[in-house]
């Protein structure tokens, strides 16, 4: 009975605890209310994933209008993953959070965090849940405004700079998707993004059309930090509170990759987008630009937060990378490294907030002989580090392996040698790290009071252990990536 | 317990005994008991692994699921169970060996050395049981991340850069060529496990393109320290010398070539590659690096230095034979493996020997240490004959079978090779062991003894292991013959 409602409850019970949190407005009721919803919103896409494994997609008429004419709930392979990505690092960020925000926020606000964080959850799940156009752009708007309020939460007073700059591009970006969808909503006369997909083949070259698509790919580009259009992130990343950036690196730029998926393959359809525009080609040389460009000027940060902030610009380009290669090895890569970066991202974020606890920063001076002070959270960046660089026994490398296959079977060696030449700068940039924390003595700036506290590390472990696992055994992550690569390629799953 | 347990516990025994080592560092005696302990249990559970293997079993062992249709898996063949007796054997001579330098020396950090020595072993066992390229990939990379902390032991300026030119080039050549090479094997040959007869025989690739991966391959594992990949190897000599001796004479090296050994044999297959001429120039470059690095450890006065470009040197011969597509000179690529590990590791342990008691590093300066020395030096001469290739040491075994090989292929630019170098080993290594016994000591130079006996013992037993391993050549024979499939 309950169990049929999930995809409902799965965005209403976040929702609806944020302004719950306001009413009780007492941090520690606040925090624990925050974390059993996100605790139920992991175990509700747990279980979609699970019926959508077994039984194939699962559609939800909401108030029970039948699509179009109402609003479609529809959980598919693609969909399924993504929301047990956002809704699992909510659940490992949530906990988190208790230590830090405490430390980083005055005592008045911490109810704020949580309140925005459930809107934060709600909109990034609703976003990936939705069948329909306009309530995309809905929760796209209250994910994006919950974020804005995050980020200005931080400390620091550039925190405030970092989150208008976010508020205005982002804003754009929202903008740019609903002139988008309102043109197609004229061509098609429909917002159900199924349906809308029924009709657009006949209209497939007219002008609205392809102005649609441009406007979305903009606009979505925008929120998913693809280069030129990354310069929001890098601030906002390093200026925001430490679970802020750890929830935000690891999910919601990846919720809008799924967006942009959506709409090339399964709303315009590969035979427009890859056949007759040249969209992968536009892809392939902004991601390479992201990677190359994002990752040098990564090496040169003195700051350990914003080094991730530029690297994770050029992972998304890794990610986009894979979109670009339209093929099905390439969208398993960008699919799988949607979800392996988002855990490491997360994981390098969260540590990096135990850091900011003991030292206030975490800029490279205060990290000289930290593998001595703060062995455990130094190991974890590091296990996290070779992840990003793509180590086999890590998550990052079986993104890079079908990365690497998918240009080797295009028969594009150039590609595959510039995948595995540009990875030589992580390992560059996460030695750094390594050279600073265990080569150096511990210097004046390095924190005295000694390792994070354990209801930091346990979470942080917690993705940090991920990190390995899905790097031992992929039979969920290849499986699930495999199975929506193939959904959106039009072939069955 | 059963062939697969056996396999499991070779692998956690080192892994589990690094965490033990992890706990118990406080305590240096049982600390150091808990090394000798894994070390002793490592070397049983392999031993035991051994009949069956001679007797043409092939215990197998599969977990987990690393990518859809490659497991992690282990299969024991010959040539793995012959490099997984020689370094897990000489862990626990080098554990001794250990004990006794690092104390004496007074070194730092000494808990962080055991654990990441014990994690080195696990790894190393890892590729020499591994299945397919993929397992053996991903030990292979653990190993050199799990050694670098080894390396940078001084934490130092050098030791920072020469930990650089290590990861660089080691992971450098992995990432940039090594996985490309693996991948491409899987899109191409559609299945990684290591084969007799190799998987890429129906692959339908041409000569050229097969020539061109099998570069990718060689160059990829630079381990094998082929020139011009090999600058690392001199690098990694900023370590304390046990690192040296048992990881870069041994595990990590022989890790290269068995990798290499691997990969022509099960990946490619000595026949499809002898069918298509692909890898032709696999000998040339192979006997330059033979040619060429002796050249240098002629020149270098620094003993380390000179001993790791033997090394160099010595793993070329490997490659060489190797490269050669003959089953005697794949034998024999497969028995210098052990031969070179025994003489090898004795020189080094008396490099450090030297180094404890006098704190002399250079070759110049080693006039009269063997009349103050003479168990060391003693064993030094045994190690360098046996590289020499002078019976009845070991190194003659497998250099006997070298020229036979390359007899037998008709190579002569090979037999040209192997006769210049022998004469340049004896010429960079013989004047060491006449300077240390026939010429003086410097006047006025404080007297001194040997080292502390756990060396003294550790380097006693490697010579003698040198010099009886021809008079009991029965079960490394066999397996060498039976990887070559003789």
């Amino acid at each position: 009975m309950i169990l049929e409602h999930l995809p409902a409850l799965q965005v209403t019970v976040p929702l609806a605890a944020a302004p719950l949190i306001v009413l009780v407005r007492q941090s520690t009721v606040a925090w624990g209310v925050a974390t059993a919803v996100s605790w139920f919103a992991f175990a509700a896409a747990l279980l979609l994933a699970t019926q959508v494994a077994g039984g194939g997609p699962v559609s939800y008429a909401l108030g029970s209008w039948p699509p179009p004419w109402g609003i479609e709930y529809r959980v598919d392979a693609l969909s399924a993953f993504v929301l047990v990505l956002v809704s699992g690092v909510a659940a490992v960020v949530a906990p988190f959070a208790w230590r830090s925000v405490a430390a980083e926020l005055p005592r008045d606000r911490v109810y704020l965090f949580y309140a925005l964080y459930c809107l934060c959850l709600a909109g990034l799940l609703g976003m990936t849940i939705t069948g329909d156009a306009f309530n995309l752009f809905v929760f796209m708007e209250i994910s994006s405004l919950a974020s804005y309020v995050l980020i200005a939460l931080g400390r620091h007073r550039r925190a405030l700079l970092a989150a208008y700059q976010y508020l205005i591009l982002g804003t754009i970006g929202a903008t740019f998707y609903v002139i988008g969808v309102g043109l197609l909503y004229l061509m098609t006369g429909t917002l159900n993004l199924a349906d809308m997909a029924a009709r657009l083949p006949a209209l497939a070259g007219t002008r609205p059309v392809l102005a649609a698509l441009a406007f979305i790919t903009v606009g979505v580009s925008l929120k998913l930090a693809l280069f030129p259009l990354h310069l929001w992130l890098p601030n906002a990343y390093a200026y925001a509170p430490s679970a802020v950036t750890a929830f935000l690196a690891a999910t919601a730029t990846k919720v809008s990759v799924y967006i942009l998926l959506r709409f090339y393959f399964g709303v315009f359809g590969a035979r427009l987008v890859v056949g007759e525009l040249p969209m992968p080609e536009i892809l392939l040389a902004l991601s390479i630009l992201a990677i190359v460009t994002a990752s040098l000027v990564a090496l040169w940060q003195a700051d350990l937060k914003r080094l991730l902030a530029y690297s994770s610009v050029a992972q998304i380009g890794y990610i986009t990378l894979g979109v670009g290669m339209a093929s099905r090895d390439g969208l398993t890569a960008a699919v799988v490294h949607l979800f392996n970066h988002g855990i490491t991202k997360g994981a390098l974020f969260l540590l990096v907030g135990g850091i900011a606890l003991r030292a206030g920063r975490a800029g490279f001076e205060r990290l000289q002989g930290l593998g001595q002070v703060m062995p455990l959270t130094s190991l974890g960046i590091v296990l996290a580090g070779l992840s990003l660089i793509g180590v086999p026994g890590t998550a990052g490398f079986i993104s890079k392996w079908y990365l690497v296959l998918g240009a080797i079977e295009a028969e594009r060696w150039w590609l595959a040698a510039l995948v595995v030449a540009t990875s030589l700068i992580a390992v560059a940039y996460v030695w750094r790290f390594v050279e600073a924390a265990y080569l150096a003595p511990p210097g004046a700036a390095t924190p005295q009071p000694g390792e994070a506290p354990r209801a930091m590390l346990v979470p942080a472990w917690l993705l940090v252990a991920a990190c390995i696992w899905f790097g031992l055994d992929t039979s969920f992550t290849v499986r699930g990536a495999r199975s929506a690569a193939l959904l959106l390629l039009g072939g069955a799953p | 317990m059963s062939a697969a347990q056996l396999i499991a516990a070779a692998l956690l025994v080192p892994a589990a005994g690094a965490g033990l080592l992890a706990l118990a560092g406080r305590r240096p005696n049982l600390r150091e008991a808990v090394t000798l302990v894994a070390a002793a249990l490592l070397f049983a559970c392999v031993v035991a692994l051994a009949p069956p293997v001679l007797a043409g079993a092939r215990p197998q062992l599969f977990a987990l699921e690393l990518l859809p249709g490659i497991a992690l898996g282990f299969r024991v063949e010959p040539l793995g169970m012959l490099f997984a007796l020689v370094a897990s054997g000489l862990w626990i001579v080098n554990s001794l060996y250990s004990i006794g330098y690092m104390r004496a020396n007074g070194e730092p950090h000494q808990t962080r050395f055991y654990a990441c020595f014990a994690l080195a072993l696990a790894a190393t066992m890892g590729i020499a049981f591994a299945a397919n390229l993929l397992t053996l990939f991903l030990f292979y990379e653990m190993l050199t991340l799990v050694t670098w902390p080894l390396v940078t032991h001084h934490g130092d300026d050098e030791a920072r850069a020469g930990g650089r030119v290590y990861l660089g080039l080691l992971l450098g050549t992995s990432i940039v060529l090594l996985l490309p090479a693996i991948i491409a094997t899987w899109a191409y040959a559609g299945t990684l496990e290591f084969a007799p007869g190799g998987i890429l025989r129906d692959a339908g690739l041409s000569g050229p393109a097969l020539g061109g991966l099998l570069a990718l391959y060689v160059f990829g594992i630079g381990k094998a320290a082929l020139m011009p990949v090999h600058r690392w190897l001199p690098a990694a000599m900023v370590a304390p010398t046990p690192v040296s001796a048992l990881l870069h004479a041994v595990a990590v090296v022989k890790a290269g070539v068995f990798a290499v050994l691997k990969v022509i044999l099960y990946v490619f297959g000595v026949e499809a590659l002898a069918g298509v001429r692909a890898s032709d120039w696999l000998p040339a470059v192979a006997g330059f690096t033979v040619i060429a690095a002796s050249i240098v450890a002629l020149h270098a006065d620094n003993l380390k230095r000179r001993l790791a470009y033997s090394t160099v040197s010595q793993l070329s011969y490997v490659v060489l034979s190797a490269s050669l597509l003959v089953p005697l000179s794949a034998a024999a690529a497969a028995l210098h493996i052990a031969a070179h590990a025994l003489g090898k590791i004795t020189l080094f342990f008396a490099a450090g020997a030297i180094y404890t008691v006098t704190g002399k590093t250079e070759v110049s300066q080693l006039d009269g240490v063997g009349r103050r020395m003479p168990w060391t030096m003693g064993a030094f001469a045994v190690g360098a004959l046996s590289l020499i290739g002078i019976p009845p040491a070991a190194g003659f075994l497998s250099k006997w079978l070298m020229f036979q090989g390359a007899a037998a292929a008709g190579h002569w630019p090979a037999l040209v090779v192997l006769g210049a170098s022998t004469l340049l080993n004896a010429a960079y290594f013989l004047p060491i062991v006449h300077a240390a016994f026939l010429r003086a000591p410097p006047a006025g130079e404080p007297g001194h003894g040997e080292a502390p006996w756990t060396m003294v013992a550790a380097l006693t037993a490697t010579a003698a292991a040198t010099l009886a391993l021809p008079f009991a050549a029965a079960v490394p024979l066999a397996l060498a013959r039976a990887t070559a499939g003789l």
